[in-house]
């Protein structure tokens, strides 16, 4: 058969259901047999709109992702979502097309060095030389994406490859002689660490997207249950630990163990909790300098157990003192077992736990809400969990909005917050909407976007409205770029350089363009009824809610400084 | 010998062997001897790991195995202005590259060729000839007003030997950078 049929072929193998892409000229024969190839494709708009999709899909579902560009400016469009799933370690397969062989190197038309471009941001790539070698790639590269820390993998086609006839017989194992990730954890060092966590007075457990990742919440929430550890999770880890207990979404009560999110814009709890801890657990989650802070005061009384898949997370910003290579789901079912064993007493946390309360009356979230009509922010987020009943998928593009949706809306499970948190990438919550959409039908999927960040692939309406993907966009539209203009009046004198982005467009009329329902709110007292409203609609939707134009996202460790020093 | 991040066999389980694997600067020159699959890009992988970072590759050799599909990279880096051990596991997380030692200086073999071109005409020659003996080196071509010299050994042996001809006028001086092998039985 052709090359591009095998290409069909194996990703039935690999179980795709959907792939997310955009024809041209050196993939055209890649399209061609997507005619008869019995594989659903979503034809986007922009590349990196399908990028985002892919991405949004693998986050939802634990799949990897598809994305298909074609060579030159597709497979460049393409740039931002591979390395936002490599810094997210997010599994997707990018299949770009490439230009004849014998136009290689030759600056031919729609040609660019895809694979040299794309070697610091992938976790492995693949150019392929030899059609026969395509099958083993394509399996070789969904085994690498999904396996042991995840990530991006691309394969690159040049045209002519993939039109040859091939021999093609399914590829059933793939051997790396030089990946061989390792998922179990040593068991000594696992011992270790059950010991140091029944010696310690003040331990905190720190979850990430790792946790997320791995599948590993139940294997987080019965650890953190054996005794009464309390849990804080990065913007990476949300719902990778309840916010909430007893009963689904708003019903539920606030979850007792729960301190809310560490870092620059977490609570003070548990920032605090992470400053004051003598053993810190740090479960799937990298030490990143959002929440850190100033790395030389980061915890400084706390030695740290560190699980991790990838040993070059280990003791990369922090020196860990029990390190521990492994994927957070077979590593915390260990560690439960030999901390059981230990039979501790759960009693000497009393002190401990006894502080943290003391920070959590104190200083609870909280923002000053309107007397009036207005629409706080931070309310609109509120609205949308109570709207909702916590129970949607959430993603998000980057900025204050971002911060808030990471606040306020207290995710229940893991795998329903989605957002760019590495990378940070504006643009990146309306297509990743689409790809959860897609990937889980059955699910009330919500893009809660900034006025900025939206714009930035908005395009992908299209996409929705012509393929029925009914997302629901809340923009929260302050008119500004909103985290760029706090920093601003925070650091930068409130001098405020080109962030003002006005009334433009009107996202109504833009909506409705893109053959969307387009809905404007602006009044605090019916919002929650309006938003479900909009959720009852048919089809993708887009609400335009129109907040307070200058509310800083609070509270907040300014760059540089450590946890103890938070303002707001 | 110590093996960093390598599947099945050490990795540094406590701060202290942390310490001494070198996260920390170690103040010294380092060879990596690096094991990859023979497939094209491989090179540009681990180069751009360490441009990322902004280090130095101070030298850099590749050259094939005894087996067909793998060749060996080695390649040596200032641990005294870098800390190494971040870029090493990096390298392993490359999918192409199969094993990775720091090779301990005293269980290392290491070996550089290196042709110097010397403009020597008849007065000097004798006395380079002489220099060219004690290094053991050998004249490989001669000219009316030149003469072309090489040299294996060391790094250090090498730098000896240029400072020594350097008087002559040195005219251009070739050098492949080190490849290394561990002593004893064990595989490097």
């Amino acid at each position: 058969m052709r090359a591009v049929d095998a290409v069909m072929e194996c990703l039935k193998a690999e179980g795709v259901d959907v792939v997310f892409g955009l024809p041209g000229g050196a993939n055209l024969p890649t399209y061609d047999a997507f005619v008869t190839g019995g594989i659903r494709h979503i034809l986007v708009r922009h590349e990196a709109g399908g990028g985002h999709a892919a991405q949004g899909y693998a986050k939802a579902t634990g799949k990897v992702g598809v994305a298909f560009a074609t060579s030159g400016p597709g497979a460049t469009n393409l740039i931002t979502p591979i390395c936002d799933a490599m810094m997210d370690s997010v599994p997707v397969v990018f299949i770009t097309g490439q230009v004849r062989t014998e136009l290689l190197g030759t600056d031919g038309f729609q040609e660019a060095d895809t694979l040299g471009i794309t070697i610091p941001i992938v976790k492995h790539s693949f150019m392929i030389q030899d059609p026969r070698e395509i099958p083993r790639a394509i399996h070789e590269a969904f085994y690498i994406a999904r396996s042991g820390r995840p990530g991006p993998v691309l394969i690159d086609i040049p045209q002519d490859l993939s039109r040859e006839e091939i021999d093609y017989e399914p590829v059933t194992d793939v051997r790396l002689p030089g990946y061989q990730p390792r998922t179990e954890g040593n068991q000594k060092q696992i011992r270790q660490a059950a010991k140091a966590l029944a010696a310690a007075q003040r331990p905190v457990i720190y979850a990430g997207g790792g946790v997320v990742n791995a599948n590993a919440s139940e294997e987080l929430v019965e650890f953190a249950t054996s005794d009464r550890f309390p849990v804080t999770c990065t913007l990476m880890g949300l719902g990778a630990f309840p916010a909430r207990v007893g009963g689904g979404g708003g019903v539920g009560e606030p979850n007792p163990q729960w301190l809310g999110m560490l870092g620059m814009h977490g609570t003070r709890a548990a920032n605090y909790a992470m400053d004051e801890a003598d053993l810190i657990c740090a479960v799937g989650a990298r030490f990143d300098d959002r929440v850190t802070g100033k790395l030389s005061e980061f915890a400084p009384h706390a030695k740290f157990i560190h699980i991790d898949v990838d040993p070059a997370e280990i003791s990369k910003n922090i020196p860990a003192h029990i390190p521990i290579v492994g994927d957070a789901k077979h590593v915390l079912a260990k560690l439960l077992i030999e901390y059981r064993a230990l039979g501790v007493d759960s009693a000497r946390l009393g002190a401990w736990w006894e502080r943290i309360e003391g920070w959590r009356a104190k200083y609870p979230l909280g923002y000053e809400d309107s007397t009036d009509d207005e629409i706080k922010p931070q309310y609109m987020i509120q609205a949308l969990y109570e709207a909702t009943g916590g129970e949607a998928i959430v993603t998000s593009d980057v900025g204050q909005h971002q911060m808030w949706t990471a606040q306020y809306y207290d995710f229940p499970a893991p795998r329903r917050w989605i957002n760019s948190g590495g990378l940070g990438t504006m643009g990146f919550g309306l297509p990743s909407a689409m790809g959860a959409a897609v990937g889980c039908p059955d699910r009330l999927v919500c893009c809660v976007a900034g006025d900025g960040s939206v714009q930035m692939n908005a395009q992908e309406l299209a996409t929705c409205a012509q393929n029925k993907i009914p997302i629901k966009v809340f923009i929260m539209n302050n008119g500004y770029l909103g985290m760029v203009r706090q920093w601003q009046e925070l650091f930068w004198d409130g001098k405020y350089s080109h962030v003002d982005t006005g009334e433009f467009p009107d996202f109504v009329k833009l909506a409705e363009a893109y053959g969307a329902t387009g809905m404007r709110l602006t009044n605090k007292k019916t919002l929650v009824d309006d938003m479900k409203r909009a959720i009852a609609t048919d089809g993708p939707v887009v609400v335009d809610v129109r907040v307070t134009r200058e509310e800083n996202t609070y509270p907040m460790i300014p760059t540089g400084h450590a946890a103890r020093e938070m303002v707001g | 010998m110590s093996v960093v991040g390598e599947p099945a066999t050490k990795e540094p389980l406590s701060l202290e062997e942390l310490q001494a694997s070198g996260s920390v600067r170690s103040g010294r020159k380092h060879v990596l001897s690096i094991l990859v699959e023979n497939k094209s890009g491989v090179l540009t992988r681990i180069a751009g790991l360490f441009a990322r970072r902004g280090f130095n590759i101070d030298t850099l050799t590749v050259g094939p195995t005894d087996d067909d599909q793998v060749s060996r990279v080695t390649l040596t880096v200032d641990g005294a202005l870098h800390p190494i051990d971040q870029v090493t596991k990096q390298l392993h997380k490359l999918i192409n590259v199969l094993k990775i030692r720091d090779l301990e200086p005293g269980d290392t073999v290491t070996r550089e060729l290196a042709l110097f071109k010397v403009s020597a005409d008849g007065a000097q020659r004798g006395e380079l000839m002489q220099i060219t003996e004690i290094f053991r080196g050998k004249v490989v071509d001669v000219t009316k007003r030149s003469v072309i010299v090489e040299v294996t050994g060391t790094t250090e042996k090498i730098e000896a030997f240029e400072s020594m001809v350097r008087p002559f006028g040195l005219i251009e001086m070739m050098r492949t950078g080190e490849i290394a092998i561990s002593r004893g039985r064990s595989e490097t």
